[in-house]
């Protein structure tokens, strides 16, 4: 016998699925979500002595159109709904129910995923709309993955279908020449959501599963959306690479461990090989992008069996190539990581001095670490405090805090890590 | 048809130079013209600056008139469009195009009761 917990399970896996074809057939983003609400009800009632039905999601989708035509029937107030009843119903010869027999189901999910990650919107918004109609999540599980009040992020959701709605931001995915700027948008959207949940900007927790792993499918389900964009494959790399580290780069009580200090056994095997097969394929497209290019740096972290074994000269090649793509302080800062590693630690600082990145913590961190290798350590510490000062993550101050302890207390720093990321990715 | 406003937002002060005006001037031709061949064009209008502007409450059935623009600000809505549209996409188009034509930003706002 099937299980309250199963059906919710099914329901959020096709949440997103149903959710895109109903907003196609009812023009209503609210409506359809209405809608999956009451087939949800509906299968609570059912499923547990009807059982299973062959295809769920069918399922689910026939009947909350069939649930919006009795709410539109109840709530008809004039010509105009009724008329749209028939449409639904496919009442009137030649008016077959728009979206369902037309569409696949795919392109609507693209659909959705492109209103939802609409310029239009602001980046907060674009991320809750995301995670709530393709993810499935509900705005409780929203609210507390970004840390807000669930009220607020009520409002959020709230405004935002409030101006899709007004202002008509329209259900369609954008054609040629707009496409390579929206489709950054979405990707952008993605891995924010991937970041938030592998590198949480505050509260106690570094690694919020359940966003990772929503990333990565949200990447799953775009680059199979979108088979020809080498973007949306090197993101989905991107994240799985970086994901497959995630057991590694934490201690039991939640601390954080550096890449170089990782134990690379508990990296996962089968992400890594689905990561480096995906590089291998944006390699040979040979449409280089910043997420292929932070991919292939890696992949190429991934194929070191030990920190000595890794080929440096090939990750400042790549950053070399993402800066120039990309010319921000911040790629800048991890290429003189690279450079540090294959020129010397005096030449990393020179290069990280000339940065204008006062505010970013990961700037005096990876000062603190290239001045402590050259045995400078009060400045060292005293670029650790900075450093300290710049994050309200827990798990990155403890850690800070104990590279401090071990410079103050035996006067010579640990054994130097050989890591391009402080975060430990 | 949706209707939307494309308010022009232009910094207080003194006009631009009058070879750069009849740049702007001439494009805002070109720009009228395609909006009207699109059946896109309602109106459109500029304004005087935001100086020569009275506001008038009412409290208590008091008539209170102040000199000046509502909102203190170092931009004012310098003149606008009304048009038709189809959908946000259609209209941020028309806006992009007002916004290199008069080189200021564009709001687009949506009209309430435009929806069909």
């Amino acid at each position: 016998m099937i299980h309250i917990s199963e059906i919710g399970q099914i329901f959020r896996e096709e949440y997103g699925r149903s959710v895109a074809v109903l907003v196609r057939v009812l023009g209503s983003i609210d409506a359809a979500e209405d809608a999956v609400q009451d087939a949800f009800t509906e299968a609570v009632a059912r499923w547990p002595d009807a059982g299973l039905p062959p295809s769920p999601a069918g399922w689910i989708i026939t009947t909350a159109r069939n649930r919006a035509i009795d709410r539109l029937r109840r709530e008809a107030s004039g010509r105009e709904k009724l008329a749209q009843v028939a449409v639904l119903r496919g009442d009137e010869p030649g008016d077959e129910p728009e979206g369902i027999e037309v569409d696949t189901v795919e392109d609507n999910q693209l659909r959705l995923i492109f209103t939802c990650c609409h310029p239009a919107l602001n980046r907060a918004a674009q991320v809750a709309l995301t995670l709530k109609l393709l993810g499935g999540l509900s705005t409780a599980e929203i609210a507390h993955a970004f840390l807000v009040p669930e009220p607020t992020m009520g409002q959020r959701l709230v405004r935002a279908k409030g101006k899709i709605r007004d202002a008509r931001i329209p259900y369609r995915v954008p054609s040629g020449a707009e496409l390579p700027e929206r489709l950054k948008s979405v990707l952008a959207v993605v891995y924010l959501v991937f970041n938030e949940g592998y590198a949480a900007s505050s509260g106690a927790g570094l690694v919020r599963e359940d966003l990772c792993r929503e990333a990565v499918r949200l990447g799953r389900l775009i680059m199979e959306l979108m088979p020809d964009e080498p973007e949306a494959k090197g993101l989905l790399a991107l994240m799985l690479l970086l994901n497959a580290r995630r057991a590694a780069r934490t201690t039991p009580d939640g601390g954080l461990v550096l890449l170089a200090d990782q134990d690379r056994s508990l990296w996962d095997r089968d992400q890594i090989a689905e990561g480096q097969l995906l590089v291998r394929q944006c390699l040979k497209r040979n449409q280089p992008g910043p997420y292929q290019l932070q991919a292939a740096i890696n992949a190429v972290h991934s194929d070191a069996a030990q920190p000595a074994d890794t080929d440096w000269r090939q990750i400042l090649v790549l950053y070399g190539q993402l800066l120039a793509i990309e010319p921000t302080p911040v790629v800048a800062l991890n290429r003189a990581v690279a450079l540090a590693e294959v020129e010397g630690p005096a030449a990393g600082l020179a290069a990280v001095d000339v940065l204008e990145l006062g505010s970013y913590y990961l700037f005096h961190a990876v000062r603190a670490d290239l001045l402590r290798r050259l045995g400078r350590n009060k400045e060292a510490v005293a670029a650790y405090r900075a450093a300290q000062e710049r994050t309200n993550n827990a798990a990155e101050r403890d850690f800070l805090e104990g590279r401090v302890r071990a410079l103050t207390t035996t006067g010579r720093g640990p054994a130097a890590p050989t890591s391009d990321d402080p975060h430990g990715r | 048809m949706p209707r939307y406003l494309l308010s022009i937002y232009q910094p207080d002060g003194p006009a631009p130079e009058p070879e750069v005006l009849n740049k702007i001037m001439a494009d805002l031709d070109v720009l009228n013209q395609e909006m009207r061949d699109a059946g896109a064009w309602v109106f459109t209008g500029g304004l005087h600056p935001a100086s020569t502007s009275t506001v008038v409450r009412v409290n208590d059935g008091e008539v209170l008139t102040t000199d000046g623009p509502f909102a203190e600000a170092k931009e004012h809505v310098g003149g606008l469009w009304v048009i038709e549209a189809p959908d946000l996409d259609v209209a941020l188009g028309w806006g992009r195009k007002a916004a290199q034509a008069t080189t200021l930003p564009i709001e687009v706002r949506p009209f309430a009761g435009y929806r069909e």
